[in-house]
């Protein structure tokens, strides 16, 4: 077996190996933050009265979810800027054009997401808060939204993960993010094994964070008071000293 | 678990002066329905309902499912835009307001503002899960009539407490039971200083031994001097509170009487079918 752990540990601990991740980390979170803002907004409005809006909202899901995302990209960091002059710019950097890209992709599936998330909130929540004479937007923010959250952590945590690996497309527009880093020692080097273990192993490293992540925000979303949460961690003690 | 007493609910030193529900006012009517009408798609629901509920009076509305009672509620609340008609909250027309000569329906923000005049309890409670009793009791405060956090948890800690749930006040409403949910939903309507409150079947989705303490405080509202319009299947609690009672079929009110009058010697067909058939 050809497997050097001298130059495994050594592809771990490369400053630009650290600063792919660096790359990685930044873009799935930005990504990520505008692909939520975008399909919050085509998820409400896909629930809009107005027939034309929704439309247009629903136009914007199937495009998304049919166009593969690696296509998406490349049409944004190449087709875009001769399309639109605005994209010409200096400021239309890779890491740019791959935010745009991921986003928007993003935007579709967290869309259909919060669509789910809203149609599972009772009517009566709308109605109660609309009863006490609360104006649309607080109903949204001070009633829905607490609501849906909570719904759409577990689905969206996926999203997210998927996100942190759809990064890695951006390499293919020399986004110098974890896996073009990977590459491009692995092209002078040759030790693929190597090199693409310890980028596997960081991939591995982020998700678990992320899950970690996850469960704390989940546990804050559990709406029981303190005395049940006691009694029934109490209880739980209780059930495994049983067990034993 | 015996109940603990309820206390004085409407309080002018918890609600502020003046108490909504107990101002003099020169209106006949606290609350007016003039020629509702009310249609889904080809559904006429609500086909003309008139009636009045003088200050302090509790009006029972019994009817037959299907006949229009929760849509007339959700309509008065103004929570359901009319097709016709008016509704008057002490003797002003509500949910609209005139624009070029003709009358408009308000836009959200001011429909709103006059919703918060009015308390409504719905049948399924519709408490929210993400807040505590005290949290539920306390938002309308904070959102709606703009109170800090601390004078809003102040008024509601002690509107829970005369509505007997002092010791519940930090639960979720997964650890209440019916009974004291529908209290708590109650108190969250309260806390506002409605001038009227509408009830909508507020027992019908309880256990039958959790029904007895929710008609308890609202029998106290009523002895307090609450106007209350009470869509309700408790020919109980109609007899014994209900200045009048309401029959309502297929949208219309065929029956408006004192309950002497409407339980002892119903003047139409359907309503004596009706009493025969739920008691
Ligand atoms: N949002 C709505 N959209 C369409 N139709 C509705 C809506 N709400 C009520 N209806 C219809 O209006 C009619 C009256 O309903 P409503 O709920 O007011 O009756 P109700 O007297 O309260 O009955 P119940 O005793 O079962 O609560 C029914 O035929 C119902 O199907
Ligand atoms: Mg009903």
């Amino acid at each position: 077996m050809d497997f050097k752990p001298s130059v495994f540990f050594e592809a771990l601990t490369s400053p630009a190996f650290i600063d792919g991740v660096r790359v990685t980390i930044m873009l799935t979170v930005v990504a990520m933050a505008f692909g939520l803002a975008l399909g919050l907004l085509v998820a409400l409005l896909r629930a809009s009265p107005w027939a034309p809006l929704r439309a247009v909202a629903w136009g914007y899901i199937w495009v998304f979810r049919a166009i593969p995302a690696l296509v998406w990209l490349l049409f944004v960091w190449d087709a875009l800027p001769q399309l639109v002059p605005a994209f010409k710019g200096d400021w239309f950097s890779a890491f740019a054009a791959a935010t745009i890209a991921l986003a928007m992709n993003e935007a579709a599936y967290a869309a259909e997401v919060f669509r789910g998330g809203l149609l599972s909130i009772d009517e009566g929540q709308r109605l109660a808060a609309r009863a006490l004479g609360m104006p649309p937007s607080k109903v949204f923010t001070k009633v829905v939204a607490p609501q849906l959250i909570r719904v759409t952590i577990p689905p969206l945590s996926n999203d997210f993960i998927t996100m942190l690996k759809l990064t890695s497309l951006a390499s293919v527009i020399s986004l110098q993010e974890l896996l073009a880093r990977t590459q491009t020692l692995v092209a002078s080097t040759f030790r693929f094994v190597e090199y693409f273990s310890a980028a596997a192993i960081y991939y591995l490293v982020l998700v678990s964070i992320f899950m970690v992540i996850q469960a704390q925000l989940e546990r804050r979303f559990v709406w029981i008071s303190q005395q049940t949460a006691s009694t029934s961690a109490l209880s739980r003690v209780r059930q495994l000293a049983a067990l034993r | 678990m015996s109940e603990p007493p309820l206390g004085h609910l409407l309080d002018a030193g918890l609600l502020g002066e003046p108490v909504a529900a107990a101002r003099e006012g020169t209106a006949e009517y606290v609350l007016e329905a003039i020629d509702l009408h009310k249609r889904y798609g080809h559904n006429d629901v609500l086909r003309g309902v008139t009636f009045g509920v003088h200050r302090g009076d509790v009006k029972a509305v019994l009817g037959p499912s299907g006949s229009g009672k929760s849509t007339m509620l959700r309509c008065l609340a103004l929570l359901e835009p009319i097709d016709a008609g008016e509704v008057r909250l002490e003797g002003r027309r509500i949910g609209v307001r005139e624009s070029g000569g003709r009358l408009v329906p308000l836009p959200e923000r001011a429909l709103a503002r006059e919703r918060s005049e009015i308390g409504m309890v719905f049948q399924r409670f519709n408490l929210f899960p993400h807040l505590t009793a005290l949290g539920n009791v306390m938002i309308g405060l904070t959102e709606v009539r703009g109170r800090s956090k601390a004078e809003a948890r102040e008024i509601a800690q002690t509107m829970i407490a005369r509505v007997g749930l002092a010791e519940r006040a930090s639960f979720y409403l997964g650890e209440l039971s019916g009974g004291q949910q529908q209290r708590v939903a109650i108190a969250r309507a309260l806390v506002m200083n409605p001038k009227v409150m509408l009830f909508d079947e507020p027992t019908s989705a309880l256990d039958p031994e959790l029904v007895g303490e929710v008609l308890a405080v609202m029998e106290e509202l009523a002895r307090e001097g609450m106007t209350m319009v009470v869509v309700t299947h408790e020919v109980g609690f109609a007899k014994r509170v209900a200045d009048r009672v309401i029959m309502m079929d297929g949208g219309a009110i065929i029956e408006d009487a004192p309950p002497a009058e409407f339980f002892g010697n119903p003047q139409h067909e359907r309503t004596r079918k009706f009493l025969e058939a739920v008691h």
